[in-house]
């Protein structure tokens, strides 16, 4: 352990009303503290430089799934295991539970949460490129109230997000399909398991006949956040599978992702990857595939 | 003889299990304070200054002041102020220093230590000592070392050369028929131990110094702190404690941070406990050298191997360490199990101003491997034969020379252990279907293939190693008829306590429980050399036989045990001894088996009592969507003499062969100015069970006339077949002839979308 832990403090309030005021009273002095997965690692490193922790794992409010006939509503304390267990994510949203999955080992599985890898912003976390093909809403709460807004507005820069200092994330809405979509999520990492993404890719697409007609697509590590990769969606939407089709819709993820060289990967094989992967997802719609 | 051969469980297995074992993070001392490094920055400059600071007041406040009188601080300068002994780690060359004095030529060298009772404290102030440094021009890599960018270690940069001369090369290449050159890289490669490295010290004029660590070579340890202290031998004692694996990294490191650990006790009075944690141990200890091989090889047309010519070379890192052993046994593996008629290997250790490399697994011998077993399925391509049948033309046999002109008296059968091989992982039956999928019209993203490797490795120390090394082991009974073997050899999670016991056992006839392995400890038992080299088995279990067998002798001698005995009357005649003459011990010393000859000047002669025989074949596919390779099915037949616990034998091939896989296809080490930069196990990709095939063992049995119940060595032979099987796999799957490892993704997609 590196870090000099008298210097940490962390305050654990009992109930959300009592920590949503600790927030309002004093804004950014108090930083929540969810399942600590990516908090401990850096605490252990010497390397986390805000000292002053809210614990919130023991607040009922922000544990729990809900499903109703338009939606799943997970609270952000929704930990990676208790995403796989569930019945109607494992049918309807097979792709975050994939992510859920290949999350960590089952440790972190066990204490690791959907709301912590939102608001921890990492460009390279599993679940975010599939929430972002779910097209989910995101609910804040405050002192003041609450707010909801689509995922997709949420990560604005590297590690910069649409969240007030004084607002917890609660929950996480994911619209219920009407109808049979098909799924595609690829995270890769090198090993099969305990890696962090060189390229994460979630896609889910419904077709009409032999056209593409409704298609959504995030992409992990190839930008400064998760992106949902809009203008190739509307490369592919209402076309047929061909040639041509396929090297507009490559043309335009080229434009919108921006990968970089790092420890993990370069950026010549994060693009690479993410085509290929864009071009094998596209040939799965296919009818004859 | 009914122990040997049998899966009898681990004798300190039970005590690991349920946690009863005592690492060295596991002791504590009254008083103890902890201990840290500090180390440098930069990879190579003057020292100009060293400071202690303060926390700035900072905006939280809740950073307190750092007590700097409280704290024991060490540095080059104690060594000479304190009157001890000499600044360096007493190994070969002994140019490494304890603690750098004016200048430092690695990152992470160690320059100030630092003791504390408060170990989270101690972490606070190691971030606020500051040193201030005149950079100089550093190089990293073994070619800039070889172009003499900069000249940073002697005269010429070199550590070690070797040239090893069969025949006459030069003759040959006007005569051949094919003429085939390649050029091989292998990289450093983290061992990755699960228990980091850590020393416990107590040190005072008085009683001189003591250490507990986790080590493989208490030995060594003993030798490097005799130097560094100026004390006499009876006044060191080195103790090892339970150790979480070595792999080499814990054969020269630990003398390291056991004299820095004893520094600060010696400078404190108090017990001082340092222990590194996994970032600190990754990127500041030892790792496997990186390698470049040359190749020129000489064909017939019927595809008869002429001439050899290799060059090897191997960064050492910053400081000579091991480099110059590790380099001859790359070089003498370098031209493998095949009869050549002429052979040149010339091979050189470089200096860098990276940390140094050191022991790992293998020992330079997966590196020059890796570069024949590559190239000669280029050489079979070349002349136009299969892989298999080129290598079966060149097998060294019975009777045959290898490289260094050693003559094979033992039964080899390498064109057995193919047979077996391709037998049971179905080889030419899988060659023929993967081409038929891979070339068919529509082919799948997954392209499978096949490959293997042919190999041998020598157990023991390198030619006359093991005379001078000396090796005793004792054995010594208890008045109730117990027996405990005396050696310095240590058990790392290997089975040396187990396979000891089993021999021991065996020699005498009686049950496994009656045998326990003494923890080794300087003060208590005889130096059996090190833990390394294959060759605890192989050398050290022969020297327990024989201690062993001498108590028997002993106690016949006396008349108070009878030819034919139950266990009942050992145990009584053993008391009885002890009673009349006070104590029954045995010790037995190294007698080199006949005929050994080996000529250290020309690197000429029998460089091995024994060799291990091997053919490993890997089956592999390979994503083109994400250019990842993952090994499907790996088959391993070897000959290793006797199996003395075909559970712990097969363990030991089964883990190699993992760790080889990691320094194939997935560990590389980032660096950047010469340190680590992945320096952590998220981003230093070791692999995962997830990642791991079915590993299907199998050994075939010669008994060796000089080893323990016919044993050879067999700790390192799995590290060496991986790596160019697996890539020879590569090729059969993909068509591209890859020859540098580690083989990540990404250099994987630049050579195959390059080839259009």
């Amino acid at each position: 352990m590196r870090a000099y832990v008298p210097s940490y403090q962390l305050i654990s309030p009992a109930t959300l009303g009592e920590a949503l005021d600790v927030l309002a009273r004093a804004a950014g002095a108090w930083q929540p503290f969810a399942g600590g997965t990516d908090l401990m690692v850096l605490l252990e490193a010497g390397k986390l430089p805000h000292k002053n922790y809210l614990n919130i794992w023991n607040l009922p409010e922000l544990h729990g799934i809900e499903v109703t006939d338009a939606h799943v509503t997970l609270g952000a304390l929704t930990t990676y295991t208790e995403v796989q267990d569930h019945e109607t994510l494992r049918e309807q949203f097979p792709m975050l539970c994939q992510a859920a999955s290949e999350t960590g080992g089952l440790a972190i599985q066990n204490r690791g949460t959907i709301g912590g890898n939102i608001v921890n912003a990492s460009p390279a976390a599993d679940s975010p490129p599939a929430l972002l093909a779910y097209d989910a809403e995101l609910e804040f709460v405050s002192a003041k109230g609450s707010r909801t807004i689509p995922y997709y507005s949420f990560h604005t820069g590297y590690k910069q997000m649409n969240i007030r200092p004084d607002e917890l994330l609660r929950s996480i809405r994911l619209p219920r399909p009407a109808t049979e979509s098909q799924h595609y999520y690829r995270k890769v990492g090198t090993r099969k398991a305990q890696a962090i993404s060189k390229v994460c890719f979630a896609g889910v697409a419904r077709m009409d006949a032999d056209r593409i007609a409704d298609v959504r697509i995030a992409l992990g590590s190839v930008a400064p956040v998760p992106l949902r990769c809009v203008q190739t969606e509307a490369a592919l939407r209402n076309r047929r599978i061909n040639a041509e089709t396929l090297a507009i819709a490559k043309a335009a993820l080229t434009a919108e992702i921006a990968p970089i060289d790092d420890l993990r990967s370069t950026r010549n094989y994060r693009l690479k990857v993410s085509l290929n992967l864009l071009e094998d997802f596209v040939l799965r719609l296919a009818p004859t595939f | 003889m009914n122990l040997v051969g049998k899966p009898i469980p681990r004798k300190e297995g039970r005590k690991k299990v349920t946690g009863q074992a005592l690492y060295v993070d596991d002791l504590s001392f009254p008083g103890m304070l902890h201990g840290v490094t500090v180390r440098s920055s930069v990879p190579r400059g003057r020292i100009k200054n060293i400071s202690f600071d303060q926390p700035p007041a900072t905006a939280g406040g809740s950073d307190r002041n750092i007590p700097w009188n409280e704290f024991t601080i060490v540095t080059a300068k104690d060594i000479r102020d304190l009157k001890l002994g000499e600044n360096y780690v007493a190994l070969i060359l002994n140019d490494q220093p304890y603690l750098a004095d004016e200048v430092v030529n690695h990152p992470e060298e160690a320059i100030v230590l630092l003791a504390h009772p408060d170990k989270y404290l101690l972490e606070e102030a190691r971030r606020h000592v500051s040193i201030e440094y005149e950079e100089l021009p550093a190089i990293f890599s073994l070619h800039d070392s070889l172009a003499q960018k900069e000249i940073i270690w002697g005269d010429d940069n070199v550590f070690k050369k070797f040239l090893v001369d069969k025949g006459n090369v030069d003759d040959v290449w006007a005569k051949a028929d094919f003429i085939v050159e390649g050029e091989y890289e292998t990289g450093a490669q983290e061992q990755l131990y699960i228990e980091n490295n850590g020393a416990i010290a107590l040190a005072n004029p008085n009683d001189g110094v003591t250490v507990w660590g986790s080590m493989q070579c208490p030995y060594y340890v003993h030798k490097a702190l005799i130097k560094l202290f100026g004390l006499p031998e009876e006044k060191i004692r080195v103790i090892q404690t339970e150790t979480g694996g070595g792999f080499g990294g814990k054969e020269e490191y630990p003398s390291m941070i056991a004299g820095h650990a004893a520094l600060l006790a010696w400078k404190s009075g108090l017990p001082v406990k340092m222990i590194y944690d996994r970032a600190e141990d990754m990127v500041a200890t030892t790792k496997r050298h990186p390698s470049r091989t040359l190749h020129k090889t000489a064909v017939n047309k019927d595809g008869k191997l002429l001439a050899m010519e290799i060059d090897f070379v191997i960064d050492g890192g910053a400081y000579c360490t091991l480099s110059p052993v590790v380099l001859s046994r790359g070089t003498i593996h370098a031209a493998g199990p095949y009869f050549c008629p002429d052979v040149r290997i010339k091979s050189t250790a470089v200096a860098t101003n990276l940390p140094p490399h050191g022991a790992f697994r293998g020992f330079g011998a997966p590196q020059s491997i890796f570069a024949l077993e590559r190239h000669l399925d280029k050489v079979a391509k070349t002349v136009g034969l299969t892989p298999e049948e080129f290598r079966r033309r060149n097998f060294i046999h019975e009777g045959e020379t290898t490289a260094t002109n050693q003559t094979i008296r033992e039964k080899v059968d390498m064109d057995g252990l193919l047979n077996r091989a391709f037998e049971l992982s179905d080889y030419h039956a899988k060659r023929e279907r993967f081409a038929r999928e891979n070339g068919s019209d529509r082919p799948s993203r997954i392209r499978k293939g096949i490959g293997f490797a042919s190999f041998m490795h020598g157990a023991g120390f390198t030619g006359s190693g093991e005379v001078y090394l000396q090796s005793v082991v004792g054995a010594e009974a208890t008045p109730e008829g117990l027996i405990r073997i005396l050696a310095a050899s240590t058990e790392i999670g290997q089975g040396t306590n187990t396979i000891f016991a089993q021999i021991a056992a065996d020699a005498l006839g009686l049950g496994y429980d009656l045998f326990e392995v003494a923890q080794p400890d300087t003060a208590q038992v005889p130096n059996s050399g090190p833990t390394v080299a294959s060759r605890t088995c192989m050398i050290v279990g022969k020297l327990v036989e024989s201690a062993v067998v001498g108590l028997k002798q002993t106690l016949l001698g006396s008349g108070l045990l009878k030819d034919q005995y139950t266990q009942a009357e050992f145990q009584r005649a053993c008391g009885d001894y002890i009673e009349k003459f006070g104590r029954l011990q045995s010790f037995s010393k190294y007698q080199p088996p006949p005929n050994i000859l080996w000529d250290d000047e020309k690197y000429q002669g029998d460089a091995y009592g024994a060799f291990a025989w091997a053919v490993y074949v890997a089956e592999v596919s390979v994503d083109l969507l994400t250019y990842e390779a993952h090994v499907d099915d790996f088959v391993a037949v070897q000959e290793v003499g006797r199996v003395i616990n075909p559970v712990l034998a097969a363990g030991q091939i089964e883990g190699g062969i993992a760790q080889a896989i990691g320094m194939t296809l997935y560990e590389n080490v980032v660096w950047e100015n010469g340190r680590m930069k992945n320096g952590q196990m998220t981003n230093y990709i070791m692999p995962t069970a997830a990642d791991i095939p079915p590993i299907r063992v199998y050994f075939e049995e010669n008994p060796y006339a000089y080893g323990p119940d016919g044993a050879k060595g067999i700790g390192e032979l799995p590290m060496d077949g991986p790596a160019p099987a697996i890539l020879n796999a590569i090729e059969n799957a993909t068509g591209e002839s890859f020859n540098q490892i580690p083989l990540m993704p990404e250099k994987m997609m630049e050579d195959l979308v390059g080839q259009g």
